[in-house]
């Protein structure tokens, strides 16, 4: 037998016993490859069936969008394009959609949706599954609409019943079961109401100035759609249309998964390197066990590698069984996902394998197993063979800084940023990722030692002895404040930190039924129907705000240059040389005048213009700072707005920042009065009615009096925003739970760590005359202590963190939710206190006499 | 076979420095049976240690067939006690989790030859081929001592060390043990070196070294 040979039979001949010693490692590791495994499975699962339904997704094989109809030669060009000379032309179909009050005369409920006119061809490829079935089928026949369930539910309406869309009448034949490549959670802003095209005009709803998408849908019957499209995409670049392929859609869709697998697999890898912090401790206690045996081995003249090598192989050996159990827990856990996720997907995903995923949870599993255990291994090449002659005594004199750990620790960093930078997929963040949690674990250590090191120097004596001893045992030799606060204070962090943030939005976004702020919003008023609808709020006795004006326009030019110049300039970047965004080139922007600015906006550079002295030559404007970025414009530059036809020069004199999260009419361009009081424009008007009734009453006596004027109730908007904010939090603490699971594990594993101490300790106590429940009073009042600080020292840290992505990506104010966050304190502290005390079951039912015996 | 040459030890002991071993010199001559006695904290544990290099002394040096000791690395006295020493402990220090076989096996494994037969021999000439496959806590004391003998045996060791080899068992397994011992040392030419503080076991060897705090008192024929 050869020394490589010796190794690993001894590894073999070791782990027979140590399986059982080691299962805390293996439950470590399992719950983080369990997430991973099923996050990464279920993702190219995603992948690999939304490719399969590619065509089905977008329903034909080009699609061509834009804001009005197009013009005749953009028609003409697609037309051609599909192979099409002659009207109607059967591989093209047109889907002209926007949003409508619709009407339910026999209910008088009436609804904000999204309007669908859609042609007898839509759509080319799948097909949209209707309640009854030939619903669909039938929808052209006649002055039919399939209305989405949640409408009937929402209006109190049935199949059969008659549906006002503007001027119009329609007949609800159906319900909608599926939209091929519909998200679920898109319902939530405005239930569907399919109509046949040819019906649309008379609803009287598509004048000048409204707003909807015109969508022109091609089959290809030859060749391949993408050339055929890039060459549109050439010819129709001076047409505000944008051109979109299966392929087009695929990336975007890929794009889309990828950074959705990506960041849920981050939220695993987090349970998985928690769970190192486990496979850290069991290694801890396990070689704590083998001392004598390390010594024995010592003595018979094994080598510190040799040793090393056996313990390795065999931390190694359970950390890819802990995997490959953690990879078929993922592979069962994957066909829970879609339960959870299903609002947020375009194609029911079917099950299978992945095995790129299998094998990446093994690998990571086994890599996170074998890094975090080589700290405590490294203790094996320090055991003296001595130990089997003056135990105790050897392992007090054997401390001392062992420089190799200095190494493993760089190794150890190096990894993490390398798992996070793989599981991102950029290196920036990974560091960034890295470093978050360095600093958490950084802070959470320092806590652990600001403990021990203030509780020594000032002990308070004057407490109980229970008191005393559980408080003490916070700091003595071997104590466990520093890894209980670690496993346990990391997964609060991250727990608290959803939550506060979770808490935050939904607290921003409230309404509130007895707040100051408007919740009837009317759009789309035109000039001559702003004053009786300004006296039927009057006289139903709610307060009425002033009318805002709406102008649509587009820029012409910036800086003197035309906006077509600017936008077939391939290098497109700003003063500050930062790639501008065609986007903002293209919209149509909805601007309003007033001359003084608003609560929901702050002026950040230049000044406002004096009321009633604009300059009329050249008009002084407002723009939003952000938006200003975008065009690459500042103040004091120039701008040239096209208003339907009418020129008008313009100098930016402000820039202003707007909270849009407010529920009030924000703009991004603001005129001063006077200059746009001849233009085409549409008013917004909002009043507040508290009553639920009453809000109902007032939107149906102006949308039947006006039928084009859009109502929007915003408790509606709320409730559904809190719905779709739920479905998200819903994801993400489905995620989080796979840290709390890990940190549980942990806390077990760092319990355990001390757990033979306890046992001594305990039955000394015992000995020398303690009761059970007094031994059971020390041990509460340590894991009490434990637990709160590491909520405490959690909750500082999430608090922070809270602010800052408050206050960095949603820009909002920070508030603390006290109660709830209180019963999260409560609920951890009381997490602890039960694994301690259950951990330490032992302490209080062993017999005295068996410790000392085997002492 | 083996010298020790003024061996001192100190060891930290409650932030003073307590000297347990002073100036300590003999020689032991190859198949020699030295017994090395004295009361409890007369150092005897602490001068095995050194004797069989598991530790480092504060100053002097100890030559164990031709090897000085001091001048190896700790895996290097690891080697050298592979190949050369042999163990016998008062508590066994059997591996718990390998059987009586695999226990024997180690010392030669670990020198990369192979075990097996030579392990079964061993066990046959103590009277324990029947529990091979026993894990040590299926053993009775003796039991564990005898295979730990086998154990000490298997590498063909120049000098084996006996920490109180018999303190843990019955007067009757005790006295058959150290027959066995004695046998051994006898049939392969072993020098053998007993710490024990019994006086009758100790009575057993050809040269006995008396301890007392530390120093040597006595150094006499047996």
């Amino acid at each position: 037998m050869n020394r490589t040979k010796f190794v690993l039979a001894m590894a073999w001949r070791e782990s027979r016993a140590a399986r059982r010693r080691l299962v805390l490692l293996t439950a470590s590791v399992t719950v983080g490859v369990a997430a991973l495994v099923a996050i990464n499975s279920f993702t190219d699962n995603l992948r690999t069936t939304a490719q399969s339904q590619a065509r089905v997704l977008l329903g034909a094989d080009i699609q061509v969008r834009g804001h009005k109809p197009f013009s005749s030669r953009a028609e003409t060009l697609v037309d051609s394009v599909a192979g099409c000379s002659a009207l109607p032309c059967p591989s093209v179909s047109t889907v002209i959609s926007f949003s409508a009050m619709a009407y339910v005369p026999r209910t008088e409920g009436t609804r904000l949706v999204q309007v669908e006119g859609v042609d007898g061809t839509y759509p080319f490829y799948g097909s949209i599954r209707t309640a009854p079935r030939e619903a669909w089928d039938r929808l052209q026949s006649g002055r039919n609409v399939i209305v989405d369930p949640s409408l009937l539910a929402a209006l109190n309406a049935r199949v059969g019943d008659s549906l006002a869309l503007g001027e119009a009448r329609f007949v609800i034949t159906g319900t909608i079961v599926d939209v091929p490549g519909d998200v679920g959670v898109r319902t939530a802003f405005g239930p569907r109401v399919y109509v046949p095209g040819q019906y649309l005009a008379e609803t009287g709803l598509l004048v000048a100035g409204s707003r909807y998408d015109y969508e022109r849908y091609l089959k290809i019957s030859a060749g391949d759609p993408q050339p055929i499209a890039n060459g549109l995409k050439k010819q129709l670049a001076d047409e505000l249309l944008t051109v979109r392929t299966v392929a087009d859609n695929q990336a975007n869709l890929d794009r889309a998964l990828d950074q959705l697998g990506r960041y849920l697999g981050l939220v695993a890898l987090i349970a998985l390197l928690l769970g190192g912090l486990g496979v850290a401790s069991a290694v801890h206690v396990f070689i704590r066990r083998k001392l004598e045996t390390i010594a024995i081995l010592r003595c018979l003249g094994a080598g510190s590698g040799q040793l090393f090598l056996i313990y390795l192989l065999q931390a190694g050996g359970m950390g890819l069984i802990g995997s490959a159990l953690g990879a078929l827990a993922g592979i069962v856990l994957q066909l829970a996902l879609p339960a959870v996720l299903a609002d947020f997907l375009p194609v029911d995903v079917t099950f299978s394998v992945s095995w790129p995923a299998v094998f990446t949870g093994l690998g990571t599993g086994l890599l996170v197993s074998i890094l975090f255990a080589l700290l405590p291994l490294l203790g094996v090449r320090r055991v003296s063979p001595l130990v089997v002659l003056r135990r105790p005594f050897e392992e007090v004199r054997r401390a001392g800084i062992d420089f190799w750990k200095f190494p493993v620790y760089l190794v150890l960093a190096a990894s993490v940023i390398g798992l996070a930078a793989f599981q991102v997929g950029n290196l920036v963040s990974g560091l960034a990722f890295a470093v978050g949690i360095g600093f958490i674990l950084g802070v959470l250590a320092l806590a652990a030692f600001l403990l021990s090191w203030s509780l020594r120097r000032w002990f308070p004596r004057w407490l109980p002895y229970l008191w005393r001893q559980g408080l003490a045992n916070l700091y003595r030799p071997a104590n466990q404040t520093l890894a209980v606060l670690l496993s346990l204070g990391f997964g609060t962090v991250l727990l608290s930190t959803l939550y506060l943030v979770q808490a935050n939005l939904l607290h921003e976004f409230r309404v509130g039924a007895s707040g100051p702020r408007a919740n009837l919003v009317f759009f789309d008023i035109q000039p001559d129907e702003r004053q009786p609808i300004e006296d039927r709020i009057r006289a139903s006795g709610h307060p009425l705000e002033p009318a805002v004006p709406i102008v649509p326009m587009r820029i012409h030019s910036v800086k003197g240059r035309s906006v077509d110049a600017i936008r077939q300039d391939s290098n497109l970047v700003g003063e500050d040389g930062k790639p501008l965004d065609r986007w903002a080139f293209r919209h149509e922007f909805r601007s309003t005048y007033r001359d003084t600015s608003v609560s929901s906006e702050k002026v950040v550079l230049g000044k406002w213009w004096t009321p009633g002295h604009a300059d009329t030559t050249v008009i002084p404007i407002s723009v939003e700072v952000e938006v200003a970025g975008e065009l690459g414009v500042t103040v004091g530059d120039t701008m040239v707005w096209d208003v339907q036809g009418l020129l008008l020069t313009t100098r930016i004199v402000n820039l202003r920042k707007v909270d849009w999260v407010r529920f009030e009419p924000n703009f991004f361009v603001v005129f001063p009065e006077g200059p746009l009081a001849v233009a085409p424009r549409s008013y917004v008007a909002l009043t507040r009615v508290p009553d639920p009734a009453g809000l109902g009453r007032l939107q149906r006596q102006v949308i039947q009096r006006f039928p084009n004027v859009t109502a929007i109730d915003l408790t509606l908007i709320q409730v559904s925003l809190e719905r779709l904010i739920a479905r998200v939090v819903l994801v993400i603490r489905f995620m989080a739970l796979f840290s709390l699971a890990t940190g549980a594990v942990v806390l077990i594993g760092a319990v355990a760590t001390s757990r033979y101490q306890r046992v001594r300790e305990g039955v000394l106590l015992k000995t020398l005359g303690a009761t059970r429940s007094q031994i059971a009073g020390i041990l509460a009042v340590e894991y009490f202590a434990l637990g709160s600080l590491a909520v405490l020292t959690a909750l500082v840290l999430s608090g922070g963190a809270g602010w800052l992505i408050m206050k960095w990506v949603f820009d909002t104010p920070f508030a603390i939710p006290v109660g709830a966050l209180g019963w999260l304190a409560f609920g951890v502290v009381g997490l602890t206190l039960a694994v301690g005390l259950l951990n330490s079951l032992e302490v209080l039912g062993k017999p005295p006499l068996e410790v000392l015996r085997s002492d | 076979m083996l010298i020790s040459q003024s061996l001192t030890q100190v060891y930290p002991s409650g932030g003073q420095e307590l000297t347990v071993l002073q100036d300590v010199s003999f020689e032991i001559p190859a198949g020699e049976f030295l017994a090395i006695v004295g009361p409890s904290g007369s150092g005897k544990s602490t001068l095995l240690g050194l004797l069989a290099g598991l530790d480092r002394p504060r100053s002097g040096r100890v030559i164990l067939d031709g090897q000085d000791l001091s001048a190896l690395t700790e895996d290097g006295r690891a080697r050298l006690r592979g190949e050369k020493v042999g163990f016998v402990f008062q508590s066994f220090h059997l591996i718990p989790t390998l059987t009586a076989r695999e226990n024997v096996q180690v010392p030669l494994e670990l020198r990369g030859e192979e075990a097996r037969v030579r392990a079964d021999e061993l066990l046959d000439r103590v009277g324990l081929a029947a529990r091979a496959h026993h894990y040590p806590a299926q053993l009775s004391g003796g039991e564990q001592q005898r295979v730990a003998l086998a154990r000490a045996f298997s590498n063909r060791p120049r000098i084996l060390f006996a920490d109180e080899p018999t303190g843990n068992l019955d007067a009757a397994t005790g006295q058959s043990v150290i027959e066995l011992m004695d046998r051994l040392n006898h049939e392969l030419g072993t020098t053998l070196v007993l710490v024990t503080h019994d006086t009758d076991l100790a009575g057993r060897a050809r040269r006995m070294i008396r301890l007392m705090d530390g120093r040597v008192v006595a150094d006499s024929a047996a």
